[in-house]
C-alpha cells in the first residue's frame, strides 16, 4: 500500500525541527559544558594514554619543536607527559634495581637517539647493582631549572625508583631561571605546593608563572591544551612505527668556542658569586623529595673551549671565574650536607660536543656513561 | 580554505540565502565569487603573481564566455554593467597598495595602480577580437587551458615557468621552485570552462548571462576542492531559488558542521598519522606500514568529502545544491563501483567528455569489445592520473586503476553467469559482497601508496615493506 505524504512520519517531525531551537540548544549545552569543565582539574585530563598499552611507552618525555617530523611535541601537562613514558607502564621486577635520570637537556638528549644518550648508554651496558639488573630511565627534560628538575623528582618517586641521578650545571642555579622554564611556569600548582612543602625561597607571585583565569579553565580555554594530549596520542602512532622522537639534522651549527670579551654571569660580576645567589636549597628540598631513595648529583661535563676569549670563558654559558667558583661552592655544600656528588665538569674533550656547551655526542655520552656507572657501583651499590 | 573563511563564507552564504530580490542575489553571489577569486589565491613569493593569476582566471572566464554566449548577447552595450564591476574589482583591490592597513584581500602588496589600468586594457582589447572570432576559437581556447594545465601539473614545467617569471620580474631565478606558480582552483575551473564550450559545441549549453557564467565559473564554495558542478542545474537554482526555509537550513547545517567534523576533526587527526613522504621511508614493519597506508586512505576520504560536504552545505544555505561527490566509495564491492562513487563530478566529466566519446569513436571502427574497454579505460584513469600531477607516480596510479578497471570488467563478464547460478542464498551473498569490499578497499589503498607518495623508489620501498620484505 503506498502512503500518503500526511503518514510519513519521518517527513513530518524532520519539519516540525525549528533550526533556531536546535541553535539555542546547543548554544546551552556548550556553555553548560564550559561551565561544568571549569570545575575539572585540567592536569587529570593526561591521566588517559594511549601509550604503554596501545603504543610502547616513549623513552623520554615529550619534548619537540617540529612535531610534524619528531613525531613528539612539547606541552605542559605533567600527568600525559609521565603517562606517555615507557616508566609509566614498566611494572619493576624483583631483581630490578631502577635508577631514574633527571636533568636537563644533555640528559634528555638532544641530538642524539634514544639508545645513545646516557640512559641508553648505562643501560646497554647490562649493569647490576648487588645482583640487581641495573634499569636506567631518562626522564631528563630540556630547558634549565633546578626546579623544574625538583618538579620532576618529586613526581618520580611514584615510580619506586632506587637511586636518581641528577646531573647539573651551574646555569640551572641562577634564581631568575627557576621559575622561567615553560613547564615550570605553566605548572603553577605544582610549583606552589613545591614551594610550600619544602619551604622554597621562591616567590608564588613571581609574574613567570601562568595563572589561569575562569575563562582560561573553560573548555574553550583549555583547547590547546586539550589538542596538545591529543596530538601527543596520536603521535604514539608514529612513535610505535618509527622509534623516532626527535629530528636529526645532517648539519648544525657547532657549539660556540670564539667569545666576546665578556666575564659576566647573568647579572653577576668578578670578583665573588654569593652562595646566596645560587639556588642550592632547591637540592636539598630534591634530597627531602627523595626521602630514603639515594641521589646521585653529577656536575656535568662542559665544553672547555679553545677559541678567543677562552682565557676568559669556558664556553657560551660560563666565565672561567663564576664557574670556578661554583665548582668550589658545590664542593663544599655537599661535603658539608653529605651529598653524594661527582664532578666531571671536564671529562669530556671539546671535539665531542655538538650544538651546544652542555650537548654530548654519542661518543661523549659514552665516557660519560663509563664515569658515571663507576660512580654509580662504588657509592651506590657498595653501600646496599 | 582556513576555518576562518569558510566560516566568513558560510554566513554570507546564509546572508545570499535570506535576500528575496533575484537580481540582488545574483549580484551578491557575483561579487563574492570574483573576490573569493583573490581572498583563496595563496601568497605567492614572484611579484605580483598572486594578483595577476586570479586576473586571468577572471580574465579566462569572460572569454570563455564570449566564446560559448550566443553571438547576440556578446555586446558591449548588454554587458558593460559586468565588466565594469569586473575592471572595477579589480582596481579597488589595486588601490589597497596605497593604504597603510592590511586587509584579507588581495592577499599580499597589488602590483601598481596603471600597470593595472594597462592590464586592463589589453584584456578588454584581446576579449573584444575573442568576441567577434567563430565558434572554433572555443577549441582554441580549451587548448590553451590543458597547456596551462600541463604547466600547471608537472614540476618541471612549473618549476621553468616560475624562473622566466622571476627573470622578467628581475628576482633571483635561483630560489624558482613549482610551489611558486600554484593558481588557486584552476583545475576546477577549467574543467567547467571545457564543459561548456563543449557543450556549446554540440549545442547543448543553456543560454547564460555573463554575470551567470562567471558566478557558475568561480562559485565560492566551489572555488577550491569542486565539486565540479555542471551549469543547467546551477542555472536552475540560480534563477528560482528555493526559499530558505527551516528544513533547507537544517539541511545545509547539517551538511556544513558534518563536513568540518569530517575535514578539521577526523581527516586533520588522520593526518599526523597517515602515510607521508617523510615516514615512508622510517617505517620498517609491515603492520604499521599498513595501518599508516589505511590511515591515509581514510585521511584522503574524510578531507575531500569533508570539504564537498562544507560547499554543498554552504552552497545549499546560498540555495544553490552542488552535486554529490562521494557515496561510501570504500563500501563498494568492486572497482567500477569504487569509481562510480568517488570524486563523482571528476569521473562524471571525464565520462561525459572523454570515455564515452572515445567509445564511440572506437566502436564505429569495429573494434572489439576488450580492446576498447582496456583502451579506453587504461586512457581514461591515465588522463585523471596526470590531473593530479604529471609525474611517473600519477601515471602508475592511473594504469594501477585503469589496468584494475578492465581486469575488473572482464572478471565480471566472464564469472556473471556462474555467480548467478553458484551464490544464490543471501549468506552466500553477503560474503561475496564482504568479500568484493576487502578486496577492492585494499587494491584502493595500495595504489594510493602511489598518490601519496613524490617518488617511484619511495612507492617501491613502502610496497615492499607492506608485504614484508626488508631491504635494511
Amino acid at each position: 500500500m503506498e502512503l500518503t505524504l500526511a503518514e510519513q512520519p519521518e517527513v513530518k517531525s524532520k519539519e516540525k525541527i525549528n533550526p533556531l531551537n536546535v541553535i539555542f540548544k546547543a548554544l546551552g549545552l556548550f556553555i553548560i559544558l564550559n561551565i561544568l569543565f571549569t570545575f575539572l582539574d585540567p592536569g587529570n585530563m593526561g591521566k588517559l594514554s594511549l601509550y604503554n598499552s596501545i603504543f610502547p611507552g616513549r623513552s623520554r618525555l615529550p619534548f619537540g619543536e617540529n612535531p610534524a617530523e619528531s613525531y613528539n611535541l612539547s606541552l605542559y601537562n605533567l600527568n600525559a607527559m609521565l603517562a606517555s613514558h615507557e616508566i609509566a607502564g614498566a611494572e619493576k621486577a624483583g631483581d630490578e634495581f631502577r635508577v631514574v635520570l633527571i636533568g636537563d637537556s644533555s640528559v634528555w638528549g638532544t641530538l642524539l637517539k634514544p639508545g645513545e644518550t646516557l640512559a641508553g648508554q648505562l643501560n646497554q651496558m647490562g649493569l647490576t647493582c648487588n645482583d640487581r639488573k641495573i634499569r636506567v630511565y631518562n626522564l631528563g627534560y630540556p630547558t634549565i631549572s633546578l626546579t623544574k628538575d625538583l618538579m620532576l623528582l618529586d613526581r618520580i618517586k611514584a615510580y619506586d625508583p632506587d637511586l636518581i641521578v641528577w646531573p647539573m650545571t651551574l646555569e640551572s642555579f641562577p634564581w631568575d631561571k627557576q621559575l622561567s622554564s615553560p613547564l615550570v611556569a605553566n605548572n603553577r600548582t605544582a610549583v606552589l605546593n613545591l614551594i610550600e612543602k619544602y619551604n622554597l625561597p621562591l616567590d608564588p607571585n613571581d609574574p613567570d608563572l601562568v595563572t589561569l583565569t575562569q575563562f582560561d579553565k573553560t573548555l574553550v580555554g583549555q583547547r590547546r591544551n586539550l589538542a596538545d594530549i591529543l596530538r601527543l596520542q596520536l603521535y604514539g602512532f608514529k612513535w610505535g612505527a618509527t622509534g623516532i622522537d626527535q629530528v636529526y639534522p645532517e648539519t648544525f651549527e657547532p657549539a660556540q668556542i670564539d667569545f666576546e670579551e665578556d666575564i659576566t654571569f647573568h647579572e653577576f660580576v668578578p670578583p665573588a658569586l654569593q652562595e646566596q645567589n645560587l639556588a642550592f636549597e632547591i637540592i636539598s628540598a630534591g634530597i627531602q623529595a627523595a626521602g630514603d631513595t639515594p641521589v646521585l648529583i653529577i656536575n656535568e661535563p662542559i665544553l672547555i673551549s679553545d677559541g678567543t676569549n677562552s682565557d676568559l670563558r669556558y664556553n657560551f654559558f660560563y666565565p672561567r671565574w663564576a664557574y670556578d667558583q661554583y665548582r668550589e661552592m658545590m664542593l663544599e655544600k655537599s661535603e658539608a650536607e653529605g651529598w653524594n656528588y661527582v664532578d666531571l665538569w671536564n671529562l669530556v674533550p671539546a671535539d665531542e660536543f655538538t650544538n651546544s656547551a652542555i650537548h654530548l655526542t654519542p661518543e661523549g655520552e659514552n665516557l660519560l656513561a663509563a664515569e658515571t656507572s663507576q660512580a654509580i657501583l662504588e657509592r651506590v651499590c657498595t653501600h646496599e | 580554505m582556513t576555518l576562518t573563511q569558510i566560516l566568513a563564507f558560510a554566513a554570507l552564504a546564509l546572508v545570499v540565502g535570506l535576500i528575496r530580490r533575484p537580481r540582488l542575489r545574483l549580484f551578491i553571489l557575483f561579487t563574492a565569487s570574483v573576490l573569493a577569486v583573490f581572498a583563496l589565491q595563496p601568497s605567492l613569493p614572484i611579484r605580483g603573481l598572486d594578483f595577476w593569476l586570479p586576473t586571468a582566471t577572471l580574465a579566462i572566464v569572460v572569454y570563455s564566455w564570449f566564446v560559448t554566449a550566443p553571438s547576440s548577447a556578446r555586446s558591449l552595450k548588454q554587458n558593460w554593467r559586468v565588466l565594469a564591476v569586473l575592471a572595477g574589482i579589480l582596481l579597488t583591490l589595486g588601490a589597497t597598495r596605497y593604504l597603510d592597513i592590511n586587509l584579507p584581500l588581495p592577499v599580499s602588496r597589488p602590483p601598481q595602480i596603471m600597470q593595472i589600468l594597462l592590464a586592463v586594457a589589453i584584456l578588454a582589447a584581446l576579449g573584444t577580437l575573442i568576441a567577434r572570432l567563430p565558434v572554433w576559437i572555443g577549441s582554441v581556447l580549451i587548448a590553451v587551458l590543458i597547456l596551462f594545465l600541463v604547466v600547471l601539473k608537472s614540476p618541471v614545467l612549473s618549476e621553468w615557468a616560475s624562473a622566466a617569471l622571476r627573470r622578467m620580474n628581475q628576482q633571483s631565478t635561483e630560489m624558482a621552485s613549482a610551489l611558486d606558480f600554484r593558481w588557486l582552483g584552476f583545475s576546477y575551473i577549467s574543467f567547467r570552462i571545457i564543459h561548456t564550450i563543449r557543450d556549446r559545441q554540440n549545442g547543448k549549453l543553456p543560454d547564460a548571462s555573463l554575470i551567470e557564467y562567471v558566478t557558475y565559473v568561480v562559485f565560492f564554495p566551489a572555488l577550491t576542492a569542486g565539486p565540479i558542478h555542471r551549469i543547467e542545474r546551477f542555472l536552475s537554482d540560480l534563477r528560482n531559488p528555493a526559499p530558505l526555509n527551516q528544513e533547507k537550513l537544517l539541511d545545509a547545517g547539517q551538511r556544513f558542521v558534518i563536513g568540518l567534523f569530517k575535514k578539521f576533526v577526523v581527516a586533520d587527526c588522520l593526518a599526523l598519522i597517515a602515510l607521508n613522504s617523510t615516514n615512508a621511508l622510517q617505517v620498517q614493519h609491515a603492520g604499521w606500514m599498513w595501518l599508516m597506508l589505511y590511515a591515509y586512505a581514510f585521511q584522503l576520504l574524510f578531507d575531500f568529502s569533508g570539504y564537498t560536504d562544507i560547499a554543498i552545505g554552504i552552497g545549499l544555505l546560498a540555495g544553490i545544491r552542488l552535486p554529490e561527490n562521494f557515496n561510501n566509495p570504500y563500501l563498494k564491492p568492486n572497482l567500477t563501483q569504487f569509481w562510480n562513487n568517488w570524486h563523482m563530478s571528476l569521473t562524471q566529466w571525464f565520462r561525459a567528455y572523454f570515455f564515452n566519446p572515445l567509445t564511440r569513436t572506437m566502436r564505429k571502427k569495429g573494434i572489439s569489445i576488450p580492446v576498447i574497454v582496456l583502451n579506453t579505460q587504461v586512457s581514461t584513469m591515465l588522463l585523471i592520473g596526470l590531473w593530479h600531477g604529471v609525474s611517473w607516480n600519477f601515471v602508475l596510479w592511473g594504469l594501477w586503476h585503469g589496468v584494475g578497471l578492465f581486469i575488473n570488467n572482464r572478471w565480471s563478464d566472464r564469472t556473471k553467469a556462474w555467480m548467478d547460478t553458484h551464490i544464490t542464498t543471501r549468506p552466500q551473498r553477503v560474503v561475496s559482497q564482504i568479500c568484493g569490499i576487502v578486496l577492492t578497499f585494499n587494491f584502493v589503498a595500495l595504489g594510493w601508496v602511489f598518490f601519496a607518495l613524490p617518488k617511484l623508489q619511495m612507492s617501491w620501498h613502502v610496497f615492499l615493506t607492506l608485504f614484508g620484505v626488508n631491504l635494511g
